[in-house]
C-alpha cells in the first residue's frame, strides 16, 4: 500500500496528530540512544489505547508492513531504530498507572509508564519497583521488559525478568495473550521469560503487572579506594565469597573517577586507580552488621581509603557520581560509545588489561564502569564523530571488547540488548543450530517476521559473510568454546 | 563427546526418524507428576549422565550434568556455605537436577527468594532433531538471544532433553528460626500479608492444621529483631518440618485424597470449598486435599477467580488434565514452539498437555 493510502487508513483510526509522516515530524524517531545509527520510518503512529494498536496491527499484517515498537527510545543497541518501509509504533501515550495493590505488593501499568514513575507512585505505600536502570527517569517499563533491563540494585533484587508477574501482549496476528498471572507461576511454558528481553521481536506489550517491594528500613554505602584495579577486583570477589549479597556493588576506573569528580564532585578519591561502591540495605540490624563486614573485607583486600557515607545526603552523592558516569563521559569527549559485555568476575583484571591494550592499539581512550557484582562491564569508548574514521575505529574497538567477553566465557550483552548493533558478535557467541532455534522461536510468534525485522538475531547469510570476513582479516579465531 | 551423550543423541536421532515417542526420565521421583500417558513410552534414561561440571563459590554459579542427584549437588553447595535458594523438593533423594529444572518445582522459600526459573542461567539441550545446543551461560546477566534456558524450566521435557544446567546459587543464611502461632485461616492470611509489606527476614510461611509457621532466615541479630516484632513461640523442629512441607511428606499431603495445588494471587480470600487446605508462599500457594466428588471444574473455577491456576498434583485421573488448560491463543503458541523444538513430537507426549 502506498504511504498516502496508509496514512489515510491510520487517520481513520487515530486523531491526525497521532499519525506522523512529514520528515520534520519523523525526525525525533530516527534513532534511539545509539545515535550512530539513523533511519527515518515511513510513518510513525502514536496510539493511546490497546484497541487502536489492534487495528494498526491488523492493517500492517494485511499489508505485510514491518512494525517497530518504541518506548522512550533510550535503548543503547538500536532496538527501536525504525524500518525504512515500516511503521514506527510509539507506546508513549499509553502512560497510565492502572492500579497499585499495596496488599499484594503489585502495580498494573501501561507500557509507556516511566520506570521511576512506578516507584514514585508506590512510595505512599512504602513500596517501590526494584530494577533501577540509570535511565530510569526517562525509559519506559515496556522498554525495560523488552530489554530485560537491570540497574545498580539488581545483584540483590534481580533483573526485570525477576520483578514482573504478568504481561498483556498483542501478537502481530491479532491475538491477545495473557502471559503470566497474578500468581507466582502459571500453567504451561514460561513465556514470561521468553518475552522478557525479546526486543520487540515477538509481540507488542500493552500492559505489565510488576512486583513491588517494601522499602528497606535503611541503606548504607561504603566507598573504598584502591591503588590497583586488580585489588579492587579481588575485593569484589572477597565480598561475594564471604556470603554477602550487597544491594549494590559497583566499580569505576581511574579515568571514570576523574571525569565524574570533575562533573559531580561526588567526593571520590582522585588519586585512586579504582573505586568500589558497596551498598547494604535491610533492617537496621542487618545493615549495621553487613557494613562492618564489608569494611573489614575492603581493608583486608588492600583498600587505601574506606569511607562509609555519614548521612543520607552523602550516600546519595556517592551514588550520584556512579549514576552520572555516562553523561560525564559526554563532557570529556564529543562522543562516547557504551559497551555492555558480561564476564565471570574472576576474569575482571585480565579483561581490563586487554581493554587497556586495545585502547593504545586503537588510539582511543576508554572509561570503565561496571556492575562489578554481576560481572557486567560498561566500557565507554571516547571518540569524535567529526574526525573522519573515528566512529569506525570506535566500533571496531567495541567489537573487539565484546569478543574478549565471549572468549572469557561471558556474553556480548548483559542488559542493553543486541538490537542492530551486536548482530555480528551473535554469530560468534552462538552456533548455527542455536541461531536456528532463535529464528524458530520468532516464527512461532511472528511467522511473517514483521515485528522489528533485522534485529536481535542475525540471519544465516549475515553470519556466513561475517565469518568469512573474520577469517579473512586474519584475526584470532574463536575455537568453539564450551559455554559452560 | 562423552559416550553417554553420544548414546542419547543417537537414540533421539533414531526416534525422530521413526516418530518413536520417548519418556525422558531422571530419578523417576516425579513419575506421579503430570499426565501419565508419557510414562508408557520407552525410557530415555538421563540418570547415568552425572557430575558437577564446574563450581566456583565466589562466582555464585554451579554447572552440573542433568543426571546429578539433587541432594549430592546440594551437599556440595552446603560444604561451601551455599544453597539452591528455591529450595527444590528432592523426594527422598531420588530427584535429579534435570528433573528438577524440567518440572520447575520450588519449595517453601519460593515465595520469598524466587523460583527455579529465577536461578537458571544456562542449559545445554538436546533438541528433537538430535542437535546439542547451548543457551544462556554462566554469567548473571545475559540478554543475547531469547531466554531459551528459562523456557525449558517447567516445560516437563516436552521441548528437549536438558543435558546440563547452570544455576545461580546463594549464601546460606547465618541463622534460621521458625515461629509458630495457633491461628485460624483468615488471621493466618492476614499475618502473612502484613509480613510481605515489611522488610522482615521471612523465608517461608505455611498454614497447616490451624497453625501458622513462619521461618526467619538471616543474620542472628535480624532474626532476633524480627522474632521480637512478630512474637510467637519458637518451634523446635525447624528442619524436619520444612522438609516435610517441601517434599509433601507431612501427614496433610499423605492421605488417599486427591491433592490439588492452586497457585493464586497471594491476597485471595480463603476458599469456600469443603476440603482440608494448607497455605504456603505468603498466601500465593494453596493446597487442597479433596475428595473425588470435588470436581476439577469447580476447583479450576475457584483458582481462576483468584487470579491463578490449579494443578492436580497427586491422584492422577485419566479424565483430568493435570495442568490447568490453556486458552486457545496461548495453546497456539505452545503448539508452534513444540513443533519447532521437537518436530516429530517424540519428547514426553502429553505429559504436560493432552494436546501435544
Ligand atoms: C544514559 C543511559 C543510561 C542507561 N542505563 C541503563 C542501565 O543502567 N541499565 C539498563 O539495563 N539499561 C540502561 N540504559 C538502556 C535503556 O534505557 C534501556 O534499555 C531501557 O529499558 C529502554 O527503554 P525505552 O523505553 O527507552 O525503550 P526503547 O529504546 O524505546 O526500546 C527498546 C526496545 O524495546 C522495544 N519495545 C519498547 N516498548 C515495547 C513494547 N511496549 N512492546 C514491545 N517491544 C517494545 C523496542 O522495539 C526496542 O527493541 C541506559 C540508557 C541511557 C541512554
Amino acid at each position: 500500500m502506498p504511504r498516502a493510502n496508509l496514512v489515510k487508513a491510520f487517520r481513520k483510526l487515530l486523531p491526525s496528530e497521532s499519525v506522523l509522516f512529514e520528515p520534520e515530524d519523523l525526525r525525533p524517531y530516527e534513532c534511539d540512544g545509539l545515535s550512530a545509527y539513523r533511519q527515518m520510518p515511513m510513518i510513525a503512529v502514536l496510539p493511546s489505547n490497546e484497541a487502536e494498536i489492534i487495528e494498526i496491527l491488523k492493517i500492517c499484517t494485511a499489508e505485510k508492513i514491518p512494525v517497530v515498537a518504541r518506548g522512550a527510545g533510550t535503548g543503547l543497541s538500536g532496538g527501536a531504530l525504525p524500518h525504512a518501509d515500516g511503521v514506527l509504533l510509539s507506546l508513549a501515550k499509553l502512560n497510565e498507572i492502572l492500579e497499585i495493590d499495596p496488599d499484594a505488593c503489585t502495580a498494573r501499568v501501561q507500557p509507556g509508564v516511566r520506570n521511576l514513575a512506578i516507584s514514585e507512585a508506590s512510595e505512599a505505600y512504602g513500596l517501590y519497583y526494584a530494577p533501577d536502570p540509570s535511565s530510569q527517569i526517562a525509559c519506559t517499563i515496556g522498554g525495560n521488559v523488552a530489554e530485560n533491563s537491570g540497574g545498580v540494585h539488581c545483584l540483590k533484587y534481580g533483573l526485570t525478568v525477576h520483578n514482573i508477574l504478568k504481561l498483556r501482549v498483542l501478537t502481530i496476528e491479532g491475538d491477545s495473550l495473557e502471559i503470566g498471572s497474578e500468581a507466582l507461576d502459571s500453567s504451561g511454558f514460561d513465556l514470561l521469560a521468553l518475552m522478557t528481553g525479546s526486543e520487540g521481536m515477538l509481540g507488542i506489550i500493552t500492559e505489565i503487572t510488576v512486583k513491588l517491594l517494601p522499602k528497606p528500613e535503611t541503606a548504607q554505602l561504603v566507598m573504598a579506594a584502591f591503588d590497583d584495579v586488580e585489588k579492587a577486583g579481588a575485593a569484589v570477589a572477597n565480598i561475594i565469597q564471604a556470603g554477602i549479597v550487597p544491594a549494590g556493588l559497583e566499580m569505576m576506573d581511574r579515568m571514570t573517577i576523574a571525569a565524574v569528580e570533575d562533573f559531580i564532585h561526588a567526593g571520590y578519591d582522585p588519586d585512586a586507580a579504582a573505586i568500589v561502591l558497596c551498598e547494604s540495605d535491610g533492617s537496621n540490624e542487618e545493615v549495621a552488621d553487613e557494613i562492618e563486614k564489608i569494611r573489614d573485607i575492603m581493608h583486608m583486600s588492600g583498600a587505601v581509603r574506606i569511607d562509609t557515607a555519614r548521612n543520607e545526603a552523602e550516600r546519595r552523592r556517592f551514588w550520584a557520581g556512579r549514576k552520572a558516569a555516562f553523561p560525564a563521559a559526554g563532557r570529556v569527549s564529543p562522543d562516547y560509545y557504551c559497551m555492555d559485555g558480561t564476564i565471570p568476575r574472576k576474569h575482571l583484571a585480565e579483561v581490563l588489561r586487554r581493554i587497556e591494550d586495545l585502547s593504545s592499539e586503537f588510539g582511543l581512550r576508554c572509561m570503565n564502569v561496571f556492575h562489578a557484582g554481576d560481572g557486567n562491564l560498561h566500557p565507554l569508548i571516547l571518540y569524535d564523530a567529526n574526525r573522519s574514521g573515528e566512529l569506525e575505529k570506535a566500533e571496531a574497538f567495541g567489537a573487539r571488547i565484546l569478543e574478549i567477553c565471549i572468549e572469557a566465557g561471558g556474553s556480548l550483552t548483559g542488559e542493553h540488548g543486541v538490537g542492530i548493533e551486536k548482530l555480528n558478535q551473535m554469530c560468534l557467541q552462538f552456533g548455527e543450530a542455536e541461531r536456528d532455534i532463535f529464528h524458530a522461536v520468532k516464527a512461532a510468534f511472528d511467522p511473517d517476521a514483521l515485528l522489528n525485522p533485522g534485529k536481535a538475531i542475525p540471519s544465516l547469510r549475515r553470519c556466513a559473510e561475517f565469518g568469512a570476513m573474520h577469517v579473512h582479516r586474519g584475526e584470532e579465531k574463536f575455537p568453539d568454546l564450551p559455554r559452560f | 563427546m562423552e559416550a553417554i551423550v553420544e548414546q542419547l543423541t543417537e537414540c533421539v536421532v533414531k526416534a525422530n526418524k521413526n516418530k518413536q515417542a520417548l519418556c525422558i526420565r531422571g530419578g523417576g521421583s516425579k513419575d506421579f507428576y503430570g499426565n501419565a500417558r508419557a510414562l508408557r513410552y520407552p525410557k530415555l534414561e538421563i540418570r547415568p549422565y552425572q557430575g558437577i561440571v564446574d563450581y566456583e563459590p565466589s562466582e555464585l554459579v554451579v554447572s552440573a550434568r542433568a543426571g546429578t542427584p539433587l541432594n549430592e549437588l546440594e551437599s556440595l553447595l552446603s560444604e561451601h556455605g551455599q544453597m539452591l535458594a528455591f529450595e527444590p523438593p528432592d523426594f527422598n533423594g531420588a530427584a535429579t537436577l534435570g528433573g528438577c529444572i524440567a518440572a520447575g518445582l520450588s519449595g517453601p522459600r519460593r515465595g520469598y527468594a524466587g523460583a527455579a526459573r529465577d536461578f537458571v542461567l544456562g542449559v545445554k539441550l538436546l533438541d528433537g532433531r538430535g542437535r546439542i545446543l547451548n543457551f544462556g551461560g554462566r554469567v548473571m546477566k545475559n540478554v543475547a538471544g531469547y531466554d531459551v534456558s528459562r523456557l525449558m524450566t517447567g516445560a516437563m521435557g516436552t521441548l528437549g532433553v536438558i543435558l546440563e544446567a547452570s544455576l545461580k546459587v546463594l549464601p546460606k543464611p547465618e541463622s534460621e528460626r521458625t515461629l509458630c502461632f495457633e491461628l485460624p485461616v483468615e488471621e493466618a492470611l492476614e499475618t502473612m500479608r502484613r509480613c510481605a509489606g515489611q522488610t522482615l527476614p521471612v523465608s517461608a510461611t505455611c498454614h497447616i492444621d490451624r497453625r501458622l509457621y513462619i521461618r526467619l532466615s538471616g543474620i542472628e541479630s535480624a532474626v532476633d529483631a524480627a522474632h521480637v516484632k512478630l512474637g510467637g513461640d519458637e518451634f523446635g523442629d525447624n528442619l524436619s518440618f520444612w522438609e516435610s512441607i517441601k517434599n509433601q511428606t507431612h501427614p496433610f499431603f499423605r492421605g488417599n485424597k486427591r491433592l490439588w495445588r492452586l497457585s493464586v494471587k497471594s491476597t485471595a480470600p480463603p476458599f469456600s470449598i469443603t476440603c482440608e487446605q494448607a497455605i504456603e508462599w505468603g498466601g500465593a500457594l494453596r493446597w487442597f486435599a479433596a475428595a473425588e466428588d470435588c470436581t476439577a471444574t469447580a476447583v479450576r473455577a475457584q483458582a481462576e477467580k483468584a487470579g491463578g491456576h490449579a494443578m492436580l498434583f497427586r491422584g492422577k485421573d485419566p479424565n483430568i488434565s493435570a495442568f490447568h488448560p490453556l486458552p486457545p491463543a496461548l495453546l497456539k503458541i505452545h503448539r508452534r514452539l513444540k513443533r519447532q523444538f521437537d518436530p516429530a513430537g517424540i519428547f514426553n507426549p502429553q505429559r504436560l498437555f493432552p494436546e501435544f
